[in-house]
């Protein structure tokens, strides 16, 4: 039973994330655990902080981004 | 091979051959549209586990321990390691658009069979694997673009030309797209309130998620669909009151005009206010209809009205003019194979794969998915009734603008029709008439709504589900016209700022709003060209853009054939040879034809010729019906010849840097292409 349960949330973390992903933006806990371990002396942004750099950044047309396909 | 794979696979093979034995031999009676999901799904299963496996292992020698930009650069935000099913949902979110919706729908009037093969021979040959490619290339190259690749690779004039290409296909993209929205909301003050909620109903998000709870996409996704429900019921009212009706039934001059206003205000204002939350919305409905849509045409199994092959193979046909070949490939795009892949295939997603070897999921995987929607759309044009297709989508030029006079032309056609089926399918829907509704989307939308409410509430529910369907084209439609106004804003800025160092600055508002109204008035110009041609102006706009996506198509392809012949693979690079010359012969053969050709209904410069004499003479020849006109249309011809010489241009002087630097790569015995060793250093020698 509880494996069950364990494999249904997993599946709906990974329908989340991907629905996040689609609107371009990537998984916050991964940027923190990525940040913690490898710039343990920097700041880490919060999440609001996070998802407005992430929306202004799908939207730069830099860095081989490219919005709007047919 | 186990057996058991081989049984099973061997059993797949059969099935598959046997469903499309059915969808192309069946004459004069319908056929079910399962028949064509199997045959599809089938051809899909043994593609990808043989050719795009083949592809990956001995074509490009995908290597599962090479370290991927994801790993390299891991920064959280732009490179991050990424499961492959989460990416795969963003890599089809970032392809998928109204492309390969609108494509087969104009391809039916050929009868479903001809574009149904071409939409799966050209993914399977030339669409996945040009994605697929581009998507490996860019992984080996830290993540690069593909203009940064045609420079690196083939030189700085092949990449100049590429990337003058892009802005120019941009344009006609962005002008197309927002025609079909035109087409599908003239006189139709339903949709149009509908479409038109979307902007506050946006605000309203925008406004949520940046001050009363940041970053909450669920929350305000949610807002924004219950909103959005509403203004779809309450445009029902909207459409019945005269009142009311009469601020939203709009001419095609004033709808053309209310958005190329919008596409200068999406591009001016920060995007976190409007064309974020719009673009959340329009994602997240378009990949639900796509389900949906999926969904219901397994339940329902709906009959294929639509002969398999119609009269109009010859070249006669109301909707499109031109022969089969080349125009049907012209016509399908994006369904089959887009050159618009491959600036997806080498943005976002190669800096999130985790290894190399997920690159055949989601590159090859990703277009098949694609191709699935345009066999989808095909089955939506086709299910309806081929007398009711033709109405919606031949100009009033030739089947008048009434029900009878229309039915009679059309049945004269060969497709019986009663003037009754006209006028009951325009009532079933809520809208005054659906003759000459060109453009795909309200065609779809009928096929769309006769699928949805044979599943969900039946005929009553019929007018919802066609404004629903309308809805979330016009949607994702204009999120890529806002974004895509964005972007050529950006490519303007660069090329400019290459002579004006001062207006690469885009946090400046001078150049912010300079910048938007040269994009807008690129793309605008030909969408206003395109609503007042008398002509209709799909038929023109249509196939440029297909000529100019498949063109970019071939620049793509030409990349990966000059890559694989500098890795000395040059004995398999036949994978990319094929469709390269095909995409090359396809899109010369068209461009020279809508330039060349002796028929006015076909070339820009004869049709100018026709209607340039006839001006000398001070006649006046239909459509037109003024000496202005006239003269318009004479100067339309003459630009749009143009544009068809630059595609042209760009296509054959990319293909001649190709040729060189393949007899390069062969005179030379080492690899000479440019990756990233595992060191994480560019590596090659040129």
């Amino acid at each position: 039973m509880t494996e069950v349960s364990g494999r249904l949330r997993l599946v709906c973390d990974g329908v989340v994330r991907t629905a996040r992903l689609m609107v371009g933006v990537p998984d916050y806990q991964t940027y923190v655990a990525h940040r913690q371990a490898n710039h343990p002396d920097q700041a880490i942004m919060s999440y609001e902080a996070f998802f407005r750099e992430r929306q202004q950044a799908r939207y730069a047309f830099t860095k081989g981004r490219f919005r709007g396909c047919c | 091979m186990t057996w058991q794979a081989k049984l099973g696979w061997t059993a797949v093979t059969v099935l598959g051959a046997v469903a499309f034995g059915v969808v192309a031999l069946t004459r004069g009676e319908p056929v079910n549209a399962a028949w064509l999901v199997v045959a599809a799904l089938c051809i899909y299963l043994v593609a990808y586990r043989f050719y795009a496996l083949y592809i990956a292992n001995t074509v490009l020698g995908v290597d599962a321990r090479r370290v991927t930009p994801a790993v390299r650069h891991n920064d959280g935000l732009d490179y991050v390691p990424t499961n492959r099913y989460v990416l795969f949902g963003h890599h089809f979110a970032a392809i998928a658009g109204a492309g390969p919706l609108v494509g087969p729908v104009l391809a039916a009037q050929l009868g479903y069979l001809p574009g149904t093969l071409w939409i799966l021979v050209g993914a399977v040959f030339a669409g996945c694997v040009q994605d697929f490619t581009v998507l490996f290339l860019s992984t080996r190259r830290d993540g690069r673009s593909l203009g940064d690749m045609i420079r690196a690779e083939m030189g700085p004039v092949a990449g100049l030309v590429a990337l003058i290409g892009v802005a120019l296909i941009m344009v006609i993209l962005l002008a197309v797209l927002a025609l079909v929205v035109v087409k599908a909301l003239v006189g139709s003050p339903w949709g149009f309130f509908t479409v038109a909620c979307t902007v506050p109903i946006a605000l309203i998000m925008g406004l949520y998620s940046r001050f009363i709870r940041p970053g909450r996409i669920g929350e305000m996704s949610a807002i924004g669909a219950v909103l959005l429900l509403l203004a779809l019921l309450y445009g029902k009212t909207v459409s019945e009151s005269p009142a009311l009706a009469w601020y939203f039934d709009l001419s095609g001059e004033q709808l053309a005009l209310v958005i190329i206003g919008y596409g200068f205000v999406a591009s001016v204002l920060p995007v976190w206010l409007l064309l974020a939350p719009r673009d959340y919305l329009s994602t997240f409905l378009k990949i639900g209809v796509i389900t949906l849509l999926a969904i219901s045409i397994v339940i329902l199994r709906p009959e294929l009205q639509m002969p398999a092959v119609t009269r109009f193979i010859d070249g006669t046909g109301p909707v499109w003019s031109g022969s089969l070949f080349p125009f049907l490939f012209i016509t399908i795009a994006c369904g089959a194979v887009s050159g618009f892949h491959s600036l997806i295939a080498s943005g976002t997603t190669p800096k999130m794969l985790e290894n190399e070897n997920q690159a055949c999921l989601i590159g090859y995987g990703g277009m098949l998915v694609e191709s699935f929607v345009a066999i989808m759309a095909m089955i939506g044009a086709t299910v309806i009734h081929p007398g009711v297709y033709f109405a919606m989508n031949s100009p009033a030029g030739l089947i008048g603008t009434d029900a009878v006079h229309a039915a009679q032309v059309i049945s004269n056609w060969g497709f019986l029709v009663t003037p009754d089926t006209l006028t009951q399918i325009a009532h079933d829907v809520g809208e005054a008439t659906v003759l000459s509704r060109a453009g795909g989307a309200p065609t779809l939308a009928v096929g769309m709504a006769s699928i949805l409410s044979g599943v969900f509430g039946g005929n009553a529910l019929m007018g919802i589900w066609y404004h629903f369907a309308i809805l979330f084209e016009a949607l994702f439609i204009l999120t890529t016209v806002d974004a895509g106004t964005r972007v050529l804003r950006f490519m303007i800025q660069d090329m400019v700022g290459a002579v004006i160092p001062a207006f690469r600055q885009t946090e400046s508002w001078t150049n912010n709003l300079v910048g938007s109204g040269l994009a807008v008035a690129a793309w605008g110009w030909f969408l206003y060209q395109g609503v007042i041609d008398p002509l209709g102006g799909i038929n023109t706009l249509w196939p440029l853009f297909g000529i100019s996506n498949q063109m970019l198509a071939g620049v793509a392809l030409t990349l990966c054939t000059v890559v694989l012949f500098k890795m000395k693979r040059q004995r398999l690079a036949w994978v990319t040879i094929v469709p390269t010359l095909w995409l090359l012969v396809c899109t010369l053969t068209a461009g020279l034809e809508k330039l060349l050709s002796a028929k006015p209904s076909i070339s820009f410069l004869a049709h100018a010729q026709v209607f340039g004499d006839a001006l000398a003479a001070g006649k006046v020849l239909a459509p037109a019906r003024t000496v202005e006109q006239m003269s318009r249309i004479v100067l339309n011809d003459y630009i749009d010849a143009g544009l068809c010489v630059l595609f042209i241009v760009v296509v054959v002087v990319v293909a001649a840097y190709g040729l060189v630097d393949i007899k390069r790569a062969l005179s030379n015995p080492r690899v000479t292409t440019v990756e990233m060793d595992a060191a994480g250093a560019m590596a090659g020698d040129d």
